[in-house]
């Protein structure tokens, strides 16, 4: 597969300023984590706003300039707290990310629980600039941090026949008060939230296993404390809060398959040529510019990831 | 009421109806719309065009529930205002947000129902919003001036439509408007159909009600 090399930019134009002031604090995060012990029991969660060190991806970067933290914090849609954009941002102090574990199990080997303390330290953090696209036809650019999906995925070995992976999200009315039932919710998910990709997407070098962003932990209200991003897909294919990663044998239905499988497919790939039945997709609007611009094929990841849908009609397999 | 009654009532009226394009307004110049301006301001816009035509359909079941008329007099500006919200959010969607790019938005006006309705509920309002003056009420005749108006509630449906076919699910805000039409055009259709004497009163209400007869209806003794 081929992946295009960005070219050289100088970490200082891609970083927030106040951010690349503040790269002592990452050394200083970097030493307490060093100090800290790996079989700590310490369930405390991390303050917003800790450091998570990682090294910066000169593969996986862009020239396109970072939207801005508080942007990224305070402009999402994440259902469990709410359907509307502040929700998330105002209730995220509702969700307790330690002590929290992930579930491992399916069609795989080693099935396991990890503490979320441990998935962290598995594999070495990288920052990488992906762009992420909204179904809804917003975008930003955000500097996530993790490591690979794929790499997780080799360590657990999974079977033969495992050939799709589910993502199950946390189920708790009192964390997430927009899993609550109420008299006026005449509309409503079917929660936990899940999720899906097919092996081959999970295994992709561009989809990430996501514990931070912009230098820090990942802030409550955009997927503390894991995540998945998946940047060529429409943002509500990367769930977030993840307690369970199964692998299955059959495509799943995801939870926005289930509510409208008119208009979500399982796929989800950025499309500008497919629109959604009720809106077009062919501009977006990024958050922060004026005008709109033209939404790109596979959110502009075409080079890296059309290979794994050739020969199938995008239409239909929207 | 008085002629300062009725003056101080409509400065209220004008005060609330102003305010979303006020607070609009400061939020523009303080930099606070946050970070996806012209969404924010498109559902400001729109959300203030329905309450407002929500607002100028509940004086009549006011009247008919209370018996209380002061309020009539605020129809014409309640759905003036209606008119002038669902204008500025229809000309910051064409100008603002989609810059004019009339290759994307004409198809979009036929192609997408939410917006067919959104657009059409805008037309129909038009004729209200200039025959809204005494003169042309005049000119009109009060029968034809009535009957044109009563487009009105065909506007209300098209409206609240127009934001239900617009949401993702999980989003109950339009189920409210809905409910809330329901109920206020529920109410014309029972004083309608009372006054044509379709309605007889119910057997239980005729002779006041009794716990004990009622049991008794019930059984069929």
């Amino acid at each position: 597969m081929l992946i295009r090399h960005a070219p050289n930019i100088a970490p200082s134009e891609i970083t927030d300023y106040q951010l690349y002031l503040n790269r002592r604090s990452f050394l200083i995060g970097m030493a307490a984590l060093a100090l800290t012990p790996i079989t700590s029991t310490a369930v405390a969660a991390p303050p917003a706003g800790t450091p998570l060190p990682a090294r910066r991806s000169e593969q996986f970067t862009l020239e396109d300039p970072l939207t801005s933290i508080e942007n990224i914090t305070t402009y999402n849609n994440f259902w469990e707290f709410g359907p509307n954009k502040d929700d998330p941002a105002r209730l995220a102090h509702l969700l307790k990310p330690r002590p929290w574990t992930v579930q491992i199990d399916g069609l795989v080997a080693r099935p396991r629980r990890y503490d979320i303390e441990e998935l962290l330290r598995l594999f070495p953090m990288e920052e990488r600039v992906y762009r992420l696209r909204c179904v809804e036809g917003w975008s930003m650019v955000i500097p996530w941090i993790g490591y690979p999906l794929a790499s997780l995925i080799k360590r657990l070995e999974p079977t033969s026949k495992a050939r799709f992976v589910e993502f199950t999200s946390l189920l708790d009315s009192a964390q997430f008060p927009g899993q609550r039932k109420s008299l006026f919710s005449v509309s409503s998910l079917d929660w936990p939230y899940v999720e899906g990709l097919r092996l081959d997407e999970a295994l992709h070098p561009l989809t990430l296993l996501t514990f931070g962003l912009y230098g820090q932990v990942l802030p409550n209200q955009d997927g503390a404390p894991v995540r998945i991003v998946v940047p060529w897909k429409y943002g509500f294919k990367s769930a977030k809060a993840i307690v369970r990663i199964r692998f299955v044998s059959e495509q799943l239905k995801t939870t926005w398959e289930k509510a409208a499988p008119s208009e979500y497919g399982f796929y989800s790939n950025v499309n500008p040529t497919v629109d959604h039945p009720r809106w077009s997709q062919a501009t977006e609007r990024r958050i922060g510019e004026f005008r709109r611009r033209k939404t790109l094929m596979f959110n502009g990841y075409a080079e890296q990831v059309a290979a794994l849908y050739a020969g199938m009609d995008l239409r239909r397999n929207f | 009421m008085s002629r300062r009654a009725c003056i101080s009532l409509k400065s209220v009226v004008w005060g609330i109806a102003l305010s979303p394009l006020l607070l609009l307004l400061y939020r523009f110049l303080t930099n606070g719309l946050g970070a996806n301006p012209i969404s924010y301001a498109t559902n400001l816009l729109g959300d203030t065009t329905l309450r407002l035509l929500l607002a100028s359909l509940a004086l009549t079941p006011l009247r008919i529930l209370l018996g209380i008329s002061w309020q009539m007099s605020l129809r014409r500006l309640l759905g003036l205002f209606a008119f002038f919200y669902a204008c500025l959010h229809f000309t910051v969607w064409i100008a603002v947000d989609h810059f004019f790019e009339w290759g994307e938005l004409i198809p979009d006006i036929v192609k997408r129902p939410y917006i067919t309705v959104g657009m059409l509920a805008l037309t129909l309002l038009t004729p209200l919003a200039v025959t809204s003056t005494s003169g042309m009420a005049k000119r009109l005749g009060g029968r034809n001036w009535r009957q044109l108006h009563r487009l009105v509630y065909l506007i209300g449906l098209l409206g609240v439509l127009h934001y239900l076919w617009l949401v993702k699910k999980g989003v109950n805000d339009p189920y409210l408007y809905a409910a809330i039409l329901a109920v206020l055009l529920g109410i014309r259709l029972w004083d309608w159909a009372r006054r044509e004497g379709w309605l007889g009163r119910p057997a239980w209400f005729r002779g006041g009600y009794s716990p004990a007869r009622a049991a008794d209806d019930m059984r069929g003794d």
